[in-house]
């Protein structure tokens, strides 16, 4: 195919994608009351958004949840992704695997309506969960992420080199030595993937959110919902840009972060090699004959 | 843990590494859906539901009640709504292949060096809030919004078009959302291509566009079908994206569960459209899982 063409495309296709971003950005400085009309650079939006208690609090709830959410998620999600790499054949693996795989697809209206009914259920029956809010959502989000962490770990393990745990083993460690001192260096980097993807899952949550809240309970996405249904308003967009700033800065640095890593565990590689090598040399004086 | 033998993985251990999350699974991922399953079938009084099996006077009476779903399978509403949710699904289904297909094959084709930075730059969005990325279409597509602002300036238009609300405005947000879910899988697919099978092709004297039909769609099937159900199925049951951009003539099933729950308070009914919306979505994915292990097969032999 042309060479000429593929740009073009490209290039459309990342104008299609950063395009509305971008617009959104540029008209959270707007002074003008009209969100699309372009009256001068000021950034009275953002001023607004500090005395905007609404927004403080449902950013403050967001955050709580999606802390304790990215938390428990890479535990359980963690937990799941070594019974299923790990244990090839146990009671029960193919309904375990359906349900790693289900909140996946599973759409969110549904996930939220059955846990709210559930949660009903349960209150009727045994008088728990009878007081909905940050716990109740923090479980509902926690039941989604879990499938996405073990997702993501899960493929680590399947590409980790499985001999330096046997080695580890061989020489006396007991399983959870080996687990500390030797797994998890190796799939650290997967958790914290892991943890941030579930953290962002969890903070841009509204649907399942709205289910599960309890009066007075409002999650930021669910400020921004409500605000969004009824037409466009400038806060949104200054929120929007705040968010973008902190997840770029957030990407690039975890990024970086990981790119080093991933440089100075080949370094460290390399370095062992070579020593090995000539170790192996010195024994062998005449191992390059 | 330390109780058993040392060197082997303790079966106290494997319980615990199986069941807690099994458990936290079981507990609030399927058995609340059987409680949906569960009151979607038994009569109530308001919004009290009366046990499925009752024992009176030595009868032991099961009842169940099944006029929601016999509401959703004969009211012409319920219907229609079903399957313009599966049209516009699987419109988006072929639009972001359309346009994900050629930009993952370009990505793909394009300098070692760039990749990273390309691949970087697709999944970058998918950090940002939905909620927010779909929210800045209503400031472009509104009757004064950016679009429409652009096209009078240019003298294009005399009077803004209306967009907002409409089939379009909801298709442009859906494709927005779900493209990235298209090109990565197919990228992924596309960059591990031997290249060697495109240059014996050439070299046998096929030309590119032929080689491209011929040759590389078919080997990319995989990513297509995986890029396919990544948009498929979760915009079947998509909420957010009609509500905020759609109008009345797009209404989708994900948004009259909602409105049964939320505005009607009928929760047999919103529990009815749930188990149906199951099944509507098992269909798909039992299709692909059919197609994945016959690719398998087919993988096998080559």
């Amino acid at each position: 195919m042309n060479s000429a063409v593929g740009r073009a495309w490209l290039a459309f296709g990342y104008a299609f994608l950063y395009i509305p971003i971008a617009t959104l950005i540029a008209f959270s400085f707007n002074a003008s009351k009209m969100v699309t009309l372009w009256g001068g650079f000021s950034l009275h939006w953002y001023r607004e958004l500090l005395n905007d208690t609404e927004v403080i609090n449902g950013f403050v709830t967001s955050l709580k949840i999606a802390l304790m959410t990215a938390s428990a998620s890479i535990v359980l999600g963690t937990l799941a992704a070594f019974a299923l790499v790990r244990y090839r054949q146990f009671f029960g693996r193919t309904v375990f695997i359906a349900h790693i795989n289900a909140p996946l697809v599973v759409p969110e209206v549904i996930t939220g309506l059955s846990l709210l009914l559930f949660y009903v259920a349960c209150e009727r029956l045994f008088g728990l969960f009878s007081h909905r809010g940050i716990v109740t959502i923090w479980i509902g989000h926690t039941s989604i992420c879990t499938c996405y962490a073990a997702v993501v770990v899960q493929s680590r393990l399947l590409a980790m080199d499985k001999s330096l745990e046997e080695a580890a083993m061989n020489l006396g460690c007991r399983p959870f030595q080996v687990f500390v001192l030797v797994t998890l260096p190796q799939i650290v980097q997967s958790l914290v993937s892991a943890w941030l993807l579930t953290f962002t899952i969890s903070l841009d949550d509204v649907v399942t959110s709205s289910f599960l809240n309890g009066p007075g309970v409002s999650t930021l996405p669910m400020v921004i919902f409500a605000r969004a249904r009824l037409g466009l308003n400038p806060t949104v967009n200054a929120v929007a840009t705040l968010s973008v700033a902190v997840v770029s800065i957030g990407v690039l640095t975890g990024s970086l972060w990981m790119a080093r890593n991933e440089r100075r565990r080949a370094e460290e590689q390399a370095a062992a090699y070579r020593e090995g090598m000539v170790a192996l040399q010195g024994r062998i004086p005449d191992a390059r004959a | 843990m330390g109780a058993s033998k040392p060197r082997l993985p303790s079966a106290r251990g494997r319980h615990f590494v199986i069941g807690v999350p099994y458990l936290f699974l079981v507990l609030f991922f399927s058995l609340p859906f059987l409680v949906v399953l569960r009151i979607s079938v038994s009569d109530a009084i308001g919004v009290r539901f009366q046990d499925l099996l009752t024992w009176d006077d030595g009868a032991l009476t099961l009842r169940l009640k099944f006029t929601d779903y016999l509401f959703l399978a004969t009211d012409p509403v319920y219907i229609v709504t079903y399957l313009r949710s599966i049209g516009y699904a699987a419109l988006n289904t072929v639009i972001c292949l359309a346009i994900g297909y050629p930009f993952a094959y370009f990505m793909a084709r394009s300098p070692a060096t760039w990749r990273p930075a390309l691949l970087m730059l697709v999944s970058l969005p998918f950090w940002t809030s939905y909620l927010l990325r779909v929210y800045a279409w209503k400031g472009l597509l509104d009757d004064n919004g950016i679009v429409n602002n652009l096209l009078l300036w240019l003298h294009l238009i005399d009077s803004p078009i209306k967009m907002m609300h409409t089939a379009l405005s909801m298709m442009v947000g859906m494709v927005y959302t779900y493209l990235p879910f298209m090109i990565l899988p197919v990228y992924a697919n596309l960059v591990k291509m031997d290249v060697r099978l495109l240059e014996a092709a050439a070299d046998l004297g096929s030309k590119p566009l032929r080689t491209f039909w011929l040759v590389t769609v078919p080997l990319s099937m995989p990513g297509i079908i995986a890029g396919s159900m990544l948009v498929l199925i979760p915009s079947i049951g998509e909420y957010v994206i009609p509500e905020l951009l759609g109008g009345p003539s797009t209404l989708m099933i994900g948004q009259v569960l909602w409105d049964e729950f939320f505005k009607n308070i009928d929760w047999s009914m919103a529990s009815a459209v749930a188990v149906s919306m199951v099944v509507l979505i098992l269909i798909p994915l039992a299709v692909f899982n059919h197609y994945q292990t016959r690719g398998v097969g087919r993988g096998g032999v080559a």
